[in-house]
């Protein structure tokens, strides 16, 4: 009986498989994948309506896929051989673990796939057909000059504190960090590295996981080291809204500059109400667009996307946010980086 | 702060005694860590401190690294609370951080979504924190399910309602001030000499001694050894295990609600990606804190005393400028050893 239910219940499984297929061949609409760090952080949330709304321009069909946490590489690798499987187009792919999923993307390439990073750039970065992302070294060294800028001639008694993302040293991470101190003025050890630096104005690097409890602990952390610390570079805003929490229980918040990179609307309002000097917008609905956009014309004509002058990926636009402008460093407002603020 | 029902046992009326006849150092200082399970942490404790403040002298020693230390410690030190007294059931529960952000995101949410009273929107962060609990004691004690899977289940489901539910809005610390400051109550700040106190950190403290005396000295908290060391037995000699386990769960829940109201004061915003590993780190401090996963055998003192030194190497390599990696790596030694130190203390008993 048991053996009856099992062979009947197999059969229908099969037929169905073979139904579905057989309806995919026929039917062959045309789809995308999306791969994400996160489906939480509102920067991932955007990407996604950015890439929801090409697709549908375009009568394409959007798969999206994300870790469950930052830095869960797993479950990317696993969404990317998902999307092979599916017979998709091409991979818009923001990766938690550079390094490691090149061998997975070099499998999804060979299947035939355009894979495209989002933000984030592979390592070695070609080892995608593209990358459309923030220019990160640039966002970090428009806030480095602007702190330079607002000290003047005190940049050269600056005490500095540096709140990163992981010891892992992600691409975006170091970008940021080493960008920042080049703005600032400082020289750097290993460009590919933070942490290795000489200049006796930095009072230490720590790792914040890109979190508001993060921030805080780390600026606690650099905060013992040296009370004394008055400018904070911190990798995204919420580690800025944490780091600032810890400044303001110490009461040190009005004479610290704290800067920042991402451009979402609560960092943003963050700048209008001083609690953030300045921020460096990027803008992921336009990556997420761009890259639709890019899968679709390789889809149709095997064209492959063409990189930004002087750079080896396709830049999506950075604009420093700040009211207080320092001359020779182009910046907008805060009210107008209100109006193309995401998350 | 001794171990309950062992001594129970030997402050009973002799019935049978076990002579020992080797009488060494060792030998009673094992009794003596047998009677008192959070001495052991209590000294890796003060070892730790010792240690750091000759390592680093000022920079260390001062109200301010060392207060900090409990400021830093005091989210994680309330959610080990919590997690001991489910682990004191020989449960063991892998919903709370879940269950903390999810509390943290409805006071924020009730207040600024539906317009409440915060203070309405506090109770039904708490209330939400105990219905978490009652759903996972319910499982636990009356469908009989194991709490490890019931709890697993519960982290992804109260996790992914914190998410879908708050849309992953974070509520900017600047309104909360504005708009709802007793959100922020338990960031408040108490300043003696340079040593700085939250309201977070002395709810922790006094948190942590009103369930240590009621664990000691009330039939709840008898019952509660009772359940963890041997639910059959218990059951026979009249306590309700269900009611037990239940109320056990509800008190957790309701103390990792708490939890996201501190969390609120220290971040200063509701942020719901906040919490993410408190779970692992809440299970770290307990495990630390001498108390056994197998149940029925620990001071609820050493969860406190547990969180404080991973707080301890925490912030004193990072003073020492050591990468955070060794931190990592030293709690995970400690880990291993205070479960030897437990199951040679345990060598007392056969």
């Amino acid at each position: 009986m048991l053996r009856k239910t099992t062979t009947a219940l197999l059969t229908g499984a099969i037929a169905l498989t073979a139904g579905s297929a057989a309806f995919a061949a026929g039917h062959e609409p045309m789809s995308a994948c999306l791969i994400t760090k996160t489906d939480t952080n509102p920067f991932f949330v955007k990407m996604r309506e950015g890439a929801e709304a090409a697709t549908e321009a375009l009568g394409i069909e959007l798969m999206a896929f994300a870790g469950q946490f930052d830095g869960d590489h797993e479950t990317q690798v696993a969404a990317i051989e998902t999307c092979i499987a599916s017979g998709a187009k091409g991979i818009l792919l923001t990766a938690s673990d550079t390094s490691s999923i090149t061998p997975a993307v070099e499998q999804a390439r060979e299947a035939g796939l355009l894979v495209i990073a989002l933000d984030t750039p592979l390592s070695p970065a070609d080892a995608a057909d593209a990358t459309f992302a923030t220019d990160n070294f640039e966002a970090g060294r428009l806030i480095g000059a602007w702190a330079a800028g607002q000290l003047g001639d005190e940049a050269a008694n600056a005490r500095i504190g540096l709140l990163n993302i992981a010891v892992s040293q992600p691409t975006v991470g170091v970008l940021r960090n080493q960008g920042f101190l080049t703005g600032f003025g400082i020289e750097l050890g290993d460009p590919n590295r933070w942490g290795d630096e000489e200049d006796p104005r930095i009072v230490g690097h720590d790792v914040t996981a890109g979190s508001e409890e993060g921030g805080r602990q780390a600026m606690e952390n650099l905060l013992a080291i040296d009370p004394t610390i008055n400018v904070v570079y911190t990798i995204n805003e919420p580690a800025a809204a944490g780091a600032y929490e810890a400044l303001r229980a110490i009461g040190r918040e009005n004479d610290v500059l704290v800067v920042s990179v991402d451009g979402g609307c609560p960092g943003v309002t963050n700048v209008a109400e001083g609690v953030i000097g300045a921020t460096a917008q990027q803008y992921p609905l336009d990556m997420a667009r761009l890259g639709i956009e890019a899968i679709a014309a390789h889809a149709a004509d095997g064209s492959l996307p063409e990189t930004s002058p002087g750079l080896d990926f396709f830049n999506t636009g950075v604009q420093l946010i700040t009211d207080a402008p320092v001359e020779g460093v182009p910046s907008i407002s805060s009210a107008e980086g209100l109006e193309l603020c995401w998350g | 702060m001794s171990d309950g029902h062992e001594s129970a046992a030997t402050a009973a009326d002799t019935v049978a005694e076990f002579h020992d006849s080797r009488r060494g150092f060792a030998r009673r200082l094992q009794h003596t860590l047998h009677v008192t399970p959070s001495l052991v942490p209590l000294i890796v404790l003060l070892s730790a401190v010792v240690g750091f403040s000759l390592l680093l002298g000022e920079r260390f020693l001062s109200p301010f690294a060392l207060t900090l230390i409990l400021q830093q410690v005091q989210i994680i030190g309330i959610v080990a609370l919590a997690q001991s007294l489910v682990i004191l059931t020989a449960g063991i529960d892998l919903s709370v951080g879940a269950v903390m952000v999810l509390s943290s995101v409805v006071m924020g949410q009730f207040t600024f979504r539906y317009g409440l009273p915060p203070q309405i929107a506090v109770l039904c962060g708490l209330a939400c924190g105990a219905l978490c609990g009652l759903i996972s004691g319910m499982l636990v004690a009356i469908v009989r399910l194991p709490p490890f899977i019931v709890t697993l289940g519960m982290w992804q489901v109260v996790l992914a309602t914190n998410f879908l539910y708050s849309r992953n809005e974070t509520i900017r610390a600047q309104d909360i001030e504005a708009n709802a400051p007793i959100l922020q109550f338990f960031g408040e700040r108490v300043d003696i000499g340079g040593a700085i106190f939250t309201n977070g950190v002395i709810f922790m403290l006094i948190l942590a001694l009103v369930l240590a005396y009621a664990l000691r000295f009330t039939a709840w908290g008898r019952h509660v050894y009772a359940v963890g060391d041997d639910p059959e037995a218990a059951g026979l000699s009249g306590v309700n295990v269900r009611r037990t386990l239940i109320s056990v769960y509800v008190l957790a829940g309701t103390i990792c609600a708490f939890a996201g109201w501190a969390l609120i004061g220290r971040i200063g915003s509701v942020s719901p990606t906040s919490g993410q590993l408190a779970n692992i780190e809440s299970i770290t401090a307990v495990v630390i804190g001498g108390i056994s996963l197998f149940g029925g055998r620990g001071s609820i003192l050493g969860a406190l005393f547990g969180a404080l030194i991973v707080g301890v190497f925490t912030l004193g390599l990072r003073l020492a400028g050591a990468d955070p990696q060794w931190t990592n790596l030293l709690i995970g030694m400690l880990i291993i050893a205070a479960v030897a130190v437990d199951q040679w203390i345990r060598r007392v008993s056969v």
